[in-house]
């Protein structure tokens, strides 16, 4: 059980900033995946993954990152800060 | 070091008094303050800036610490704000306190380009038209390469 934390427009698009998520996903990029299955909102807020930035356990990484021992995924549009 | 991520708005002329009162260790302090810009004419009635509560601290710590490591700065001050903000709100500040003023620019200059793409805070414009959340340019992404 992972958290998954939403931000900004994802969040927006998911219509919800946190949720807990039963997954055996071995990456970022296959937890996305079994997101965009769900449900129609999940798939219009992953279509461009391009578009999006991910950090687990508060950290940035890569689609690519694997999420063995994982507490927290986050996934938000670039940064704007400043 | 001190670095305060909060809604409430803060006193410039007070945080830059208290960062340079009585330091006799540097001889420059450079100081930045970013205002919330109405680009759309007077029509901007507000900004709201969300934020990762934990991971924005964490962030902008470890960019502070790069930046004292990189320019042995003797003092960095940094204040974020989110939440609700109107136009010629002050959003954040830092101050850098150096030996010279070489390394205050250049260490403030550092620590503005990471906190524009690396800091997770999101801005949501609020204008007579409707609602927008701020791209990011590539141009900030870019401003990391000369780092």
């Amino acid at each position: 059980m992972i958290d998954v934390l939403y931000f900004a427009w994802v969040r927006e698009r998911i219509g919800l900033p946190r949720e807990k998520v039963e997954t055996s996903a071995e990456t970022v990029a296959d937890l996305v995946e079994e997101l965009k299955a769900r449900e129609e909102r999940y798939a219009v807020a992953f279509a461009d993954v391009s578009a999006l930035r991910v950090a687990v356990d508060q950290e940035l990484t890569e689609f690519s990152a694997p999420l063995a021992g994982a507490r927290e995924v986050a996934f938000f549009p670039p940064m704007t800060g400043g | 070091m001190v670095v305060r991520v909060q809604q409430a708005a803060f006193d410039l002329g007070a945080e830059l008094e208290r960062f340079s009162a009585a330091r006799k260790d540097a001889g420059a302090v450079v100081s930045f303050t970013g205002l919330v810009r109405d680009d759309a004419g007077g029509a901007l009635d507000r900004m709201v800036i969300e934020h990762y509560p934990g991971m924005t601290e964490r962030a902008i710590l470890e960019i502070e610490a790069e930046a004292v490591e990189r320019w042995a700065l003797k003092d960095v001050l940094i204040i974020h704000r989110f939440g609700d903000l109107r136009p010629g709100d002050r959003i954040m500040m830092v101050a850098t306190a150096a030996r010279h003023r070489k390394e205050a620019f250049e260490a403030a200059e550092f620590l503005m380009d990471y906190l524009k793409s690396r800091a997770p805070f999101w801005k949501k414009e609020f204008t007579r038209d409707g609602a927008e959340w701020v791209a990011s340019k590539d141009e900030d992404e870019a401003a990391l390469g000369r780092w």
